[in-house]
């Protein structure tokens, strides 16, 4: 299967360990992978702070970028939601209904990480290694935009080593919500408190999800209390195996 | 988008401050969010339980979807059809195109009885007019007489929330606003949910018993049969709707349903979605006038025409009002109605109030979200919320025109839709590894680094590591 990765504009320039944690890991399941380096952002930002005009040159990039590949992969349930749910709307609002098509072929070709493994590749056990107590964050767009379930979680229950503790009150928003953090900073950090605070009451060593944003919001402020936990990405558990331990 | 020649919403439908100033304040309320968690927690698990319990709530949520977009794209006809029959059955029925004119209706028509004081049944529509204001500045006196609206109303408070008004409040401050404020209360009150109640009884009772005029809203109307219903816990609703000798209803425009059987579908959405209840205690249904008695109805319209004329906007007016949206919404949950400053708050308060005032007045509201989805889910009638709130933003920031983050965002998509752009800027992020540990920064960063670190840019980039492999 020709396979390309859609790393997200935070991942590439910000978090490349996810991306390379990514390709690592269909690599050992032995796929293809390609990085086109034609690709930059799914324009989310733009969509969801009301500017779908400057998202349109954005959504017709990644359209061109990923239009000839089998599946296109993508280590976030919120760059994939947007891929899915908003691309085809950008276009069609702005009356360019060949891209609305082209948009709707390709978003039908994109799949989140766990929905990849799970469901197009049709496995559960990775073949991992991770000996640590992790505690996993649900994120909003996976659950309620892709409809995710359960499948990170039985993914990492496969992970040698790796011990599962439920995160209390996990279906809750962890308050980041794209440019919500700088908007609305105050709400944003009351809803952070109540994440860490479920996250730290798990006794785990590492937060782990399927978003880099997420992470990095939950992450930041877990890092500036010095709780000594940290954020992980599903991606770069799922790639560890004993030889990089 | 603007539309012209249709009233916009008037009344209480937007604050005086922004909602993240007005948010601010709120979060720093130890005892609002205590009252607030506690009670948004209790009812969301009701809800879960009574909804989880029905196979078909899926085809409910559809059908009650269905229903009202039928309703509002041929409004014109049922609302006509829905006024010759209350006609027919000796109702009066006005039509008032904002919050003035059903203010000014409403007064005259209590001055008609040369009555000075009236019974109210809670109601989002007046409160949204404003009404008890416009009939205490023509020296009449509104009881409300719904135990939560008293509460509110004793308190010279606002409600803060649809269903539950004083949901910020918890007993002990309902003691104390009850013994302040209720000239025939026993001094030795307890803060005993029994003993509020009772105290509240027997003051409302006399109410009744000496109004001649009632003021209701309506949760639901019949296009077919003219019949108004009214769905509610206590039965004080009911003595408002039967005692007094002239009852007037004030009912949005949007709350028709177009045939009595219609009302199997909401009977069965509403009280599971909004007390998580399977069936509420009391639901009075009436058709015009009852012999001997005077019946008037205030038709609202107040920005709901013009809400309907946004067609990405206008499936808000689904809305019936059950309040599932805010008992889920994390944003609500910690900061509570007032922070929305409309009579509306929470997630569908954000979409419905923009759209019934335009969103000038109301700026700030399509932003109080993080986009979560849970109101989308727990919606009765399927309202799109975050997609609608995503649509409402760019509304706002149409209207806003030429700003510094209109500039950002331009350069932004112009840097990002170029792959070569976007590597240079990519490879020119690393700079940022000087402010490593580093706090404070200008803003709008320093709005991040109030909580959290920054995240520090990698040696190398994706994009670079793969070419150099």
């Amino acid at each position: 299967m020709r396979v390309a990765l859609f790393a997200t504009c935070l991942v590439d320039g910000l978090y490349p360990d996810v991306g390379k944690a990514t390709i690592a890991l269909l690599r050992r399941l032995g796929h293809e992978v390609e990085f086109p380096l034609q690709q930059t952002c799914c324009g989310q930002m733009h969509v969801n702070t009301g500017y779908p005009r400057e998202a349109l040159p954005l959504v017709r990039n990644y359209v061109d970028t990923f239009a000839g590949y089998e599946a296109v992969v993508v280590p976030s349930g919120s760059c994939a939601g947007a891929i899915r749910h908003q691309h085809a709307d950008v276009a069609e609002q702005a009356g360019d209904a060949r891209l609305a098509a082209a948009a709707r072929d390709t978003a039908a070709r994109t799949y989140e990480l766990s929905e990849f493994l799970v469901d197009v590749l049709g496995v559960e056990d990775v073949g991992a290694y991770y000996p640590h107590r992790v505690t996993y964050h649900p994120t909003c767009h996976s659950l309620r935009i892709l409809r995710v379930g359960d499948r990170p979680q039985r993914l990492l229950r496969a992970v040698r080593g790796l011990d599962l503790v439920e995160l209390p009150d996990a279906l809750s928003c962890c308050g980041f919500g794209g440019t919500f953090a700088i908007k609305n900073a105050d709400v944003s950090t009351a809803m952070l408190a109540d994440k860490m605070r479920n996250v730290l009451a798990t006794g785990a060593s590492v937060c782990s999800a399927g978003d880099a944003s997420c992470l990095m919001h939950i992450g930041g402020g877990l890092a500036r209390l010095h709780t000594g936990t940290r954020t992980v990405h599903l991606a770069e558990i799922l790639a560890a195996t004993e030889e990089s331990a | 988008m603007t539309f012209l020649g249709m009233p916009a919403g008037r009344g209480q439908l937007s604050g005086e401050r922004p909602f993240p100033a007005a948010a601010h304040d709120a979060l720093n309320d130890a005892q609002l969010r205590r009252n607030l968690g506690a009670a948004t927690a209790t009812i969301r698990a009701k809800r879960a339980a009574v909804v989880g319990e029905l196979p078909d709530w899926e085809q409910l949520r559809a059908a009650g979807a269905a229903i009202k977009d039928d309703v509002l794209a041929h409004l014109d006809r049922y609302l006509l059809e829905f006024e010759e029959q209350v006609t027919a059955r000796r109702g009066v029925v006005h039509w008032a195109r904002d919050a003035d004119e059903a203010n000014r209706i409403v007064v005259e028509l209590v001055q008609q009885t040369r009555s000075t004081e009236v019974v109210k049944v809670k109601s989002m529509a007046t409160q949204e007019i404003e009404l008890n204001e416009a009939l205490e500045a023509a020296g009449i006196t509104a009881t409300e007489t719904d135990l939560a609206e008293l509460i509110v109303q004793l308190g010279h408070d606002r409600p803060s929330h649809i269903l539950v008004p004083a949901i910020h409040r918890n007993r002990s401050e309902i003691r104390e606003i009850f013994l302040r404020e209720m000239g025939d209360v026993d001094a030795s009150l307890t803060d005993e949910p029994r003993a509020l109640a009772e105290a509240a009884r027997r003051h409302l009772r006399a109410k009744f018993l000496s109004a001649e005029v009632a003021i209701s809203g309506a949760n639901f109307a019949v296009a077919e049969t003219g019949t108004l219903g009214v769905v509610e816990s206590e039965g004080n609703g009911r003595m408002c709707l039967t005692l007094p000798r002239t009852l007037i209803t004030v009912m949005g425009i949007e709350k028709l349903v177009p045939t009595w059987t219609d009302l199997e579908v909401f009977l069965q959405l509403l009280p599971r979605s909004s007390t998580g209840e399977r069936m509420n205690p009391y639901t009075s249904m009436w058709t015009g006038a009852t012999e001997g008695q005077n019946f008037h109805l205030v038709l609202l319209d107040n920005g709901r025409t013009a809400t309907l004329a946004d067609p990405r906007g206008r499936s808000a007016l689904r809305c019936i009002r059950c309040s599932a949206c805010l008992n889920v919404c994390p944003v609500y949950e910690r900061t509570g109605g007032h922070a929305y400053g409309s009579v509306y708050p929470g997630p569908i308060g954000a979409v419905l109030s923009p759209q019934l005032t335009g969103v000038d007045a109301n700026a700030s509201l399509p932003f109080a979200s993080t986009l979560c989805g849970a109101c989308f889910d727990a919606c009765p009638v399927a309202i799109d919320i975050p997609t609608m709130l995503v649509h409402l933003r760019s509304r706002v920031t149409d209207a806003k025109g030429a700003t510094p983050e209109r500039a950002a965002m331009r350069a932004a998509s112009w840097t990002m839709r170029s792959p070569r752009r976007w590597t240079v800027a990519l490879r020119a992020l690393r700079i940022g590894r000087l402010l490593r540990g580093r706090r404070a920064l200008p803003p709008p960063l320093s709005k991040w680094t109030a909580a959290r670190e920054l995240p520090e840019p990698p040696r190398q980039t994706l994009r670079d590591w793969w070419r150099s492999q």
